[in-house]
């Protein structure tokens, strides 16, 4: 599979990206209906509020991690906040339908609830977090990017089949740098040599 | 081994599912893959489990249910090697949260895997600890990350320090213990230890604040020192991002320092310099920078004040707001709202930049611009920035226009200088996004209008000009309308021309009514904007005769309409101009000035409260209005002191004093009975409404006769239709013959003397031809039973024979019919038949009396059949 790598791309230019290879695997992708459950807006709002509010807003934090194609897959999904399943499908659900069709011209935040998504769309995959509203957005952003350095070094130019083929280890790099909702380490090179030293006790 | 589970891999479970073309084709490899997995769980299978539960993991992500895994999590954790540990606590952290009781048994496992002597495995624990810990928990295994806090391996204490936050969150009270090994990390050197040493000081500070008092006596200036060490330090390719080194610590400390300088001058003067130099200094070419800038700028507003430092932090957000980056623009909008409450005039030297960012296509930075707009509006700048909103108004987004609308109205009602201006506005805004305009803000407009005497010439005027142009605008129509039919007169005569007015060309009455018509037939208008013009019209007639039989002729278009509202008014107000011309012209005057203090009194109190138009009956507008004490009717529409109702709302007032009613047609027709609106108790007071009672009771009987099982509605009932039916019974007795005398008053003295009980004599049943009257008397002793003595007269010219009565009841009923007096009715006047019925009704007291009656008989030679449902029996019987 590592022949038909596809780089993620630096932020700053990742709009103009060339799409090739992710595109074969997108078009098959697309054969496979997403599901996508459709929920009424009174069910939507009503469990999820009520766990949410009983958080104190001073403590910020971040409330969830999603890694989603743009079919809507999920490729990661790390909450740190307790949600049952259900309630987990629903918010993957509207995260991705929140993000998926804005404009690229438009700012990376979106309201989200009582929250607030920060999202970064890189080749076809977005990343979204969700953090407080009063929290640092851009801070946030630079988060995002830091990780998905660290992936794409991991994996030496990382894509998405990467990501679904290892995702245990996707897992295991988002706990080396985030946990419990806070971001544990900065450098990518720490995290890197971390992981080799997990790898060699396997 | 077992066949199932010897199975695949986990790379060809997700090449298998990745193969399949439809949703059916996966949910069956996923079920196939689940039995096996289920299987292997049963066989106890030591070899594969962590294969196994890894494969669960990316099933559990498609969505499908995992639950039979958890326990299989378990069993990996306690298992003795790094691989399975790792996928089990994986596993526990995907698939598990702290609310899940399976979690207390992990307890145990983590406290070992804490003492481990492998670090890697206690970097594990902590993991899943910092992820998933409850309350319990956090309790049971607080001292071993307390320890761990010191461990050597910095991999370990960063770890520890985030488990700890944690732990403090889910238990405040274990905070003491944590402030003294916290603070400790605030002196490492490491990156990643210090950045989240500096997290749990935070989060310290938050939960305690004996742990703020410390932090802030003991660890203030070293943190201030940290600070000015990283922004100072040299190129380190490590931690580089876009030139800065760590942009993620300098946020962190800055955040820290924010903390402790808030409400605290001492530490606020320790931190000024530094913070100075991080706002001068730093890049702003890149998004590293700006967020070190953005979290900068939110400390320097949060802590004690420094005037020069704010001047600085303003201006950045002002470069901020110049930045072509769609991101950095919403951020500064979002401190600029918090920087408003500390510096409000710095924040308005921007606003002709936030004022274009209202502007921006994007919905997000449109929506904070807008409400940042709105808290910069003061009297002083009132004037532009709406002009401008308007102006924008008119080439903004459809979406946008709600928000927009209601943010141009609640400004121009806050802050406006004067009327006229206000009326503009006003009318500007309606004229441009007339159907985005809520309720409340053109009655508000109805109410300002109304109170401007001088003004309703003018305002008429450019209503009427407006209208001309906007007519889609459905506030802005009912508001003319309004307008129009007050002060129509003013429109034509020109009175009251105020200096800058355009001058109009003449209108005539004609044109005047022209406006109202095309409301009134626009196929858009709804009830509400027909209603109010059918009010128009029926006060125009009187201003302008000229008019008189075009509005007739309008107004009498309506009485047929499907919708009742419009129907009964369109009736009311056609026999006011045909019958009631004396009265017409006091009962249509203009309405009283109406109390601009009770409306916006009423309005505070009833914001959140929906628009019931329907509910009809709140009137309670105080009479503190000025009446004209010649108009006797016109105070009977806004009739107020007799008819206290709940639950009257601020939009509910102007329909109770424009006496638009919108109850909805479906109301039950008995209900129109009781005076419940101005129009209704004018109604009763000319008599129009005489037909009324007689049509509900009848419908209400409609409504009631079908199904033998409704006793109740039957009983209630009575009460209204005996009286009617007694009385016309009574009438007719009264013309007709001496027998009818006899039976309807003969056994009522007889009753009298039985029990004491006078039941009325009912009309049972009438046609074209025949009419029956039962009346009623109770044997001595026995309450149950009835006798019922039926009277059938003939109503045509020609006598029936072969006259035959029978009836029939319910099964708690019994009947015993008597033979009929004779078997021949005589035409007309010429006598009538009497047959005696016996009812016991086994459920006396509990259900009334029901019958259905057959009456067959020869008219001509013809047979006739007849068939009746009996249900306003006296109650009681």
């Amino acid at each position: 599979m590592h022949d038909s790598h596809a780089r993620f791309h630096s932020p700053f230019s990742f709009r103009n990206f060339n799409l090739t290879s992710l595109l074969g695997r997108r078009n098959r992708e697309k054969r496979k209906k997403v599901q996508c459950p459709r929920f009424t807006e009174s069910a939507r709002n009503s469990q999820f509020l009520f766990y949410y509010r009983s958080f104190d807003l001073s403590i910020r934090m971040i409330r969830f991690i999603l890694l989603q194609n743009r079919q809507g897959k999920t490729r990661l999904a790390k909450y740190y906040v307790p949600l049952e399943d259900s309630e987990k499908h629903k918010v993957e659900y509207e995260v991705h339908r929140l993000v998926v069709n804005r404009d690229p011209k438009f700012t990376n935040f979106v309201e989200f609830r009582t929250h607030k998504v920060i999202y970064r769309r890189y080749a076809g995959l977005f990343f979204s977090l969700c953090v407080d509203i009063t929290d640092n957005e851009l801070a946030y952003l630079e988060c995002i990017h830091l990780f998905v350095e660290i992936l794409d070094h991991f994996f030496s130019n990382v894509c998405e089949l990467d990501l679904v083929f290892n995702f245990h280890k996707v897992y295991l790099i988002l706990d080396e740098f985030i946990l419990a909702g806070e971001l544990q380490e900065t450098s990518k090179k720490a995290i890197i040599e971390r992981m080799g030293e997990l790898e060699k006790l396997e | 081994m077992n066949p199932f589970s010897s199975g695949t891999r986990l790379r060809d479970m997700i090449r298998a599912i990745r193969a399949c073309k439809t949703a059916a084709e996966e949910r069956a490899v996923v079920r196939k893959e689940c039995a096996a997995i289920r299987a292997a769980i049963n066989e106890n299978d030591q070899d594969y489990r962590h294969r196994n539960l890894a494969k669960l993991m990316f099933i559990h992500m498609l969505g499908y249910p995992t639950h039979f895994g958890q326990m299989e999590c378990l069993k990996l954790i306690a298992s003795a090697g790094f691989p399975e540990k790792r996928i089990g606590y994986l596993g526990l952290m995907l698939l598990l949260d702290e609310r899940q009781e399976v979690l207390m048994l992990v307890t145990n496992s983590l406290k070992q895997d804490l003492n481990h002597s492998n670090q890697y495995i206690v970097g594990l624990a902590l993991c899943a600890l910092g992820n998933i810990c409850s309350a319990e928990m956090a309790r049971d295994l607080a001292p071993e990350v307390e320890r761990l806090l010191q461990f050597r391996d910095p991999n370990i204490r960063k770890k520890a320090a985030l488990c700890s936050i944690r732990i403090v969150k889910k238990v405040p009270d274990l905070a003491e213990n944590f402030i003294n090994p916290a603070a400790t990390l605030l002196r490492e050197k490491h990156h990643g230890v210090l950045i989240t040493g500096i997290q749990l000081c935070t989060d310290l500070c938050k939960v305690s604040p004996e742990a703020l008092e410390y932090f802030r006596k003991k660890c203030t200036e070293g943190l201030v020192r940290t600070l000015k060490d990283v922004v100072n330090s040299p190129y380190a390719p490590e931690y580089d991002i876009a030139g800065i080194t760590d942009p993620f610590l300098h946020i962190r400390l800055l955040k820290i320092l924010r903390i402790l300088g808030q409400g605290d001058a001492d530490a606020s003067d320790t931190m000024n310099d530094i913070l100075a130099q991080v706002a001068t200094k730093t890049e702003s070419n890149k998004n590293a920078g700006n967020a070190i800038l953005y979290e900068c700028v939110e400390t320097i507003m949060s802590i004690e004040d420094n005037g020069g430092l704010r001047v600085l932090a303003i201006n950045i957000l002002g470069r901020f707001l110049s930045n072509r980056d769609n991101n950095i623009r919403y951020v500064a909008l979002n401190m600029l709202m918090k920087a408003i409450t500390v510096d409000a005039q710095a924040v308005q030297r921007h606003r002709a930049t936030i004022l274009e960012c209202v502007k921006d296509s994007d919905a997000s930075i449109r929506k904070r611009a807008l409400e940042l707009v709105y808290l910069l509006v003061n009297e002083s700048n009132v004037r532009p920035l709406t002009k401008d909103l308007i102006e924008y108004l008119e080439v903004s987004d459809q979406e946008f226009k709600g928000d927009l609308t209601a943010k141009i109205c609640s400004i121009v009602e806050k802050f406006s200088p004067e009327k006229i201006w206000y009326i503009d506005q006003m009318l500007k805004v309606l004229t441009e996004a007339g159907n985005f305009v809520k309720d409340e803000v053109w009655h508000a407009l109805i109410v300002v209008i109304s109170n401007a005497s001088d003004l309703h010439g003018y305002t008429v005027r450019a209503l009427y000009r407006a209208f001309q142009t906007s007519a889609e605008q459905e506030t802005l129509v009912r508001v003319a309308v309004w307008c129009i039919g007050e002060y129509g007169d003013m429109l034509v005569n020109n009175v009251g021309v105020l200096d800058i007015e355009d001058p109009i060309k003449t209108v005539t009455e004609s044109n005047a009514v022209d406006v109202v018509e095309i409301a009134i037939k626009r196929h858009a208008s709804d009830l509400t904007t027909k209603a109010m013009a059918l009010i128009a019209l029926v006060k125009l007639s009187s201003r302008f005769p000229s008019c008189s039989e075009r509005i007739k002729d309008i107004i009498m278009h309506y009485k047929g309409s499907l919708v009742l509202e419009l129907q009964q008014r369109s009736l009311e107000f056609n026999s006011i101009i045909e019958k009631h011309q004396n009265i017409r012209s006091t009962l249509v005057e203009r309405m009283p000035v109406l109390d601009e203090a009770t409306f916006s009194g009423r309005r505070a109190g009833s914001l959140p409260a929906t628009v019931s138009t329907s509910n009809g009956a709140s009137l309670n507008l105080p009479n503190g209005v000025a009446k004209h004490s010649a108009a006797p009717l016109v105070d009977l529409l806004d009739l107020s002191d007799d008819a206290p109702a709940p639950g009257s709302s601020g939009s509910d007032f102007l329909h109770d004093l424009l006496g638009v009613d919108l109850a909805p047609a479906s109301t039950q027709p008995g209900i129109s009975q009781a005076p419940k609106s101005g129009t209704d108790v004018l109604l009763d007071l000319l008599s129009i409404g005489t037909t009324n009672p007689v049509q509900s009771n009848s419908s209400a009987l409609d409504i009631l006769s079908p199904g033998q099982d409704n006793q109740k509605p039957i009983a209630a009932l009575d009460v209204l239709s005996s009286p009617l039916a007694s009385a016309q019974a009574n009438s007719s007795v009264g013309a007709s013959s001496m027998i009818d005398l006899l039976d309807g008053f003969a056994p009522s003295p007889l009753k009298h003397e039985d029990n004491g009980q006078v039941y009325p004599s009912i009309v049972a049943f009438e046609s074209s031809n025949l009419r029956i009257t039962f009346n009623f008397s109770k044997p001595p002793g026995n309450a149950q039973t009835t006798l019922i003595q039926a009277t059938f007269k003939n109503l045509s010219s020609n006598a029936f024979t072969d006259f035959v009565f029978q009836a029939a009841v319910p099964k708690f009923l019994q009947l015993h019919l008597d033979p009929a007096s004779r078997n021949t009715l005589p035409a007309s006047d010429n006598g009538s038949v009497t047959q005696s019925l016996r009812v016991t009704n086994s459920q006396h007291g509990k259900k009334a009396l029901v019958m259905r009656i057959r009456i067959a008989y020869k008219l001509n030679n013809k047979d006739m059949l007849e068939e009746g449902q009996i249900n306003n029996f006296p109650q009681d019987l």
